[in-house]
């Protein structure tokens, strides 16, 4: 299998398992279970300074060492790679701190920790999706208030969000914002997917998984348990549509996964590959869905 | 084009009585009790600190007073009470029967969003989900307020502070309220935009027959717009009746001061 | 004829605070009565109260004691005690009041200015527009002006655009205040046969005109006001009435 930790790994001393103290994972744990009580609604926790900057991704490794045991497998991923710096750091973090596998597949992960992207890979029951969420509240765009937007989740007064996609229609023609498109979960809590890209906005929801969202700055916890409806904001006349560039992965030749653009050199030499590095790489080895080979073929 | 040729206002359509509102040891307003029927206009003039603004935030349901009562019947509704009313039923109120000018554009309008998005907002407030009608609605009524329907896409922050308020006026307009607060909404502006605002509203709010709250301290302003006038010193109403009235025959002492203090031209 | 305006025991004094608290009395325990198809003039020396009278009859000024009954829609209502609704009511369809001065209201232009009254009491636009014209017409306002909002024309002109609008909807009674104070030769006759229009058909009239010509081309009765007395001192038929003149402090006209 993929592991990305090679061999024993290194645990430190002198940490709880999974760096928090018990009675803080349980506060979190207690937060999440109200979370999942009220799909969509944000819950205030008391989140704790983490070992890395705010922005990092502090919410979401609370969350996930709140829940983490001996026997769970890790994936963490940052825009669908397993290799970028976020990612490989949290994951270190993790086996450092618990001794936990980790993973890179997305088959094999029990949870998987992710920063703007869900995987390619379709998930399933028994595994938790956690995302890092810079911000959480997706109000706050048209109200800087807390107070107030409180008051509008609470009396679900979610027509001036609206707002925002008409202004992308009046500018652009249609919706560009290509990502962060707001959900109203279960629907009753308009919530932030978290910038992922709208392409994504569909596999929240009626997902097996349980997904779990973590905001370290400010301090929230929201989440949308298996099998939840999840519906993106839209206009009758400009329906949700989830947007895909053009065009097929250069390595394994998908025509179907979020491309993401890769730059060659320095005069103009470009390709297109699956922002999902795990996905691609199956594919690749002839493990994955569909006919790598034939694709390749017509490459 | 008369205000009231539905004679529609003997129907009180807001009702305060023995409104009283004090700050610690400062007054707001002591013991009002207003009404204005539907498709009214009523002026509300006194000095600054009079108690204007607390009252008008009083009977818009911002602030709760100490005491008193203000009653409220909106379209088929039983008369209700403001503030025994939910947090979210007031709110709902406010969204769908009432309208605000605020005297500042920019403490109603989105700085940063179109002209469109802006006057759109209060229909999408209100469950419109259609992009295209929404727009449609928006032009037609930056039109009605004489702004060029094809700036609909153009952004409020590149108008100028007339077409700002008019902007927000329309914006209040759109969604068809019943009740429109107004806060000093010619007080920013020199002479020339203010005639063309005053011009607008006055023409519209008949055409409409909506029920308007002005509070102001410019009698013009009253004159112009409104059918009754309530005059407020010290957190009273000292004096209220038809505008011409009031101010062609003002009876107590601070009402002749503030008639005799206008500059004529 | 029947009475459709009957004011009696009015009395008016206005207190003015701003300057030491000065009572000026007007007129005390006056009484008028006008039937359909006259007309009454006001005579008295400048400051005799004719234009405190006639707007104390149209509720633009609050009389301290006394009461005008008005007859609108066949009842008798006392514009004293009216609520406002009530009085902005009978001010549309009952009342017409032709001030000296035009309220010139921005941007307004002539005609709308003058078809206003009309239109307000669901005349149909095209014919209220019809008659709003045939006025200006008559008294002689040009054609190019009507577009205008008449805030720059002159007193003559401003004044000719009000008696327009008095004129345009059959109002059951009209309180005329000086309406022909600058008006010419021409443009008074216009007047006067305006006003034995209304009288034809049975409008109550009461008037104040500065000059015994229009009086005594428009009057059935003069009812003359004396400061000094604070009351009406006497009411004269004109030459062509033969209403009894009665003296006294509450003359019952």
């Amino acid at each position: 299998m993929n592991r990305i930790s090679p061999s024993k790994p290194v645990v430190w001393t002198g940490y709880n398992f999974a760096y928090l103290d018990e009675q803080t994972k349980r506060m979190v744990r207690r937060a999440l279970l109200k979370a999942l009580a009220i799909p969509g609604y944000q819950v205030a926790f008391g989140g704790r300074e983490m070992p890395l900057a705010y922005g990092w991704g502090t919410g979401a490794i609370q969350v996930t060492a709140s829940i983490i045991g001996p026997r769970d497998r890790l994936k963490v991923i940052d825009q669908g790679s397993d290799d970028a710096t976020n990612a490989a750091s949290i994951r270190r973090f993790f086996r450092s701190v618990t001794g936990v596998e980790t993973t890179a597949s997305a088959l094999d992960a029990t949870i998987v920790q992710t920063r703007h992207r869900i995987p390619e890979t379709p998930l399933r029951e028994n595994q938790v999706l956690v995302y890092q969420v810079p911000s959480p509240e997706p109000l706050r765009k048209i109200e800087p208030r807390e107070s107030e937007t409180r008051k509008m989740h609470a009396y679900a007064e979610y027509g001036p969000m609206l707002l925002t996609l008409y202004e992308d229609i009046a500018r652009y023609g249609r919706v560009a914002s290509a990502y962060n498109c707001p959900v109203i979960v279960n629907e009753r809590y308009l919530a932030s997917p978290s910038p992922i890209p709208k392409f994504d906005n569909p596999k929240l929801s009626h997902s097996p998984a349980i997904q779990l969202f973590g905001a370290g700055r400010e301090k929230r916890i929201y989440a949308i348990p298996p099998y939840t409806s999840v519906r993106s904001l839209d206009f009758e006349d400009f329906p949700f549509e989830p947007s895909r560039p053009d065009g097929r992965c250069s390595l394994c030749g998908s025509e179907t996964s979020y491309l993401e653009e890769v730059i060659m050199d320095d005069v103009g030499g470009r390709m297109f590959v699956c922002s999902d590095t795990d996905y691609c790489r199956r594919r690749r080895e002839g493990k994955g869905e569909g006919p790598v080979r034939a694709a390749r073929a017509k490459a | 084009m008369d205000a009231i040729s539905n004679s529609a206002s003997r129907t009180a359509l807001l009702e305060a009585s023995g409104v009283s509102k004090s700050y610690g040891a400062r007054i707001g307003c002591i013991d009002v009790s207003v009404t204005v029927g539907a498709g009214e206009v009523l002026g509300v003039v006194g000095e600054s600190g009079s108690g204007k603004s607390t009252l008008m935030k009083c009977l818009s349901g911002q602030i709760v007073p100490d005491k008193g009562a203000v009653i409220y019947r909106g379209n088929d509704r039983k008369p209700v009470d403001v503030f025994s009313l939910s947090e979210m039923e007031r709110r709902r109120l406010r969204r769908t029967d009432w309208g605000f000018v605020h005297q500042n554009p920019l403490d109603g309008l989105h700085i940063n969003v179109s002209a469109g998005g802006n006057v759109g907002e209060a229909l999408m407030s209100r469950g419109v989900r259609n992009y295209g009608s929404i727009r449609a609605s928006a032009q037609d009524w930056l039109e009605r307020l004489e702004i060029d329907p094809s700036r609909v896409d153009d952004r409020a922050r590149s108008f100028s502070g007339g077409m700002l308020q008019r902007l927000q006026v329309a914006r209040n307009l759109v969604a068809a309220p019943r009740l429109v607060f107004m806060d000093e909404p010619t007080g920013g502006l020199d002479a020339s935009v203010q005639a063309r605002l005053l011009d607008v509203l006055r023409t519209l709010v008949r055409e409409l027959a909506v029920a308007v709250i002005i509070v102001t301290h410019d009698l013009a302003v009253v004159r112009l717009l409104a059918d009754r006038l309530i005059v407020m010193h010290r957190g009273r109403v000292i004096e209220e009746g038809l505008t011409d009235q009031v101010l062609d025959d003002p009876h107590e002492p601070y009402t002749q001061l503030l008639v005799s203090s206008v500059l004529q031209i | 004829m029947s009475v459709q305006l009957h004011a009696e025991g009015l009395s008016k004094t206005f207190t003015l605070h701003t300057q030491g608290g000065a009572r000026l009395p007007v007129f005390e325990n006056i009484g008028l009565t006008v039937h359909a198809g006259e007309c009454v003039c006001l005579d008295g020396p400048s400051g005799s109260g004719k234009s405190t009278l006639l707007r104390s009859l149209y509720a633009n000024y609050k009389p301290q004691a006394g009461a005008v009954h008005i007859r609108h829609d066949g009842e008798m209502i006392d514009m004293v005690v009216a609520p406002p609704w009530k009085i902005v009511e009978i001010r549309r369809r009952t009342i017409g009041y032709v001030s000296q001065f035009l309220r010139v209201i921005p941007r307004i232009s002539t005609l709308n200015i003058v078809v206003e009254p009309a239109v307000a009491n669901g005349r149909k636009i095209d014919d209220a527009y019809a008659s709003a014209r045939r006025l200006l017409e008559r008294l002689d306002i040009p054609e190019r002006l009507w577009s205008l909002a008449p805030a720059t024309f002159s007193g003559g002109e401003q004044q000719r655009v009000n008696i327009a609008r008095g004129f345009v909807f059959d109002y059951p009674i009209l309180l005329l205040d000086e309406p022909t104070a600058s008006l010419d030769a021409g443009n008074k006759k216009t007047v006067v046969s305006l006003i034995a229009a209304a009288k034809a058909r049975g409008a109550a009239i009461v008037g104040i005109f500065h000059d015994a010509e229009m009086r005594e081309a428009v009057g059935d009765r003069i009812v003359e006001m004396n400061f000094s007395a604070g009351r009406i001192a006497a009411t004269r038929a004109t030459i062509r009435n033969d209403v009894a003149l009665s003296r006294r402090s509450a003359p019952t006209c």
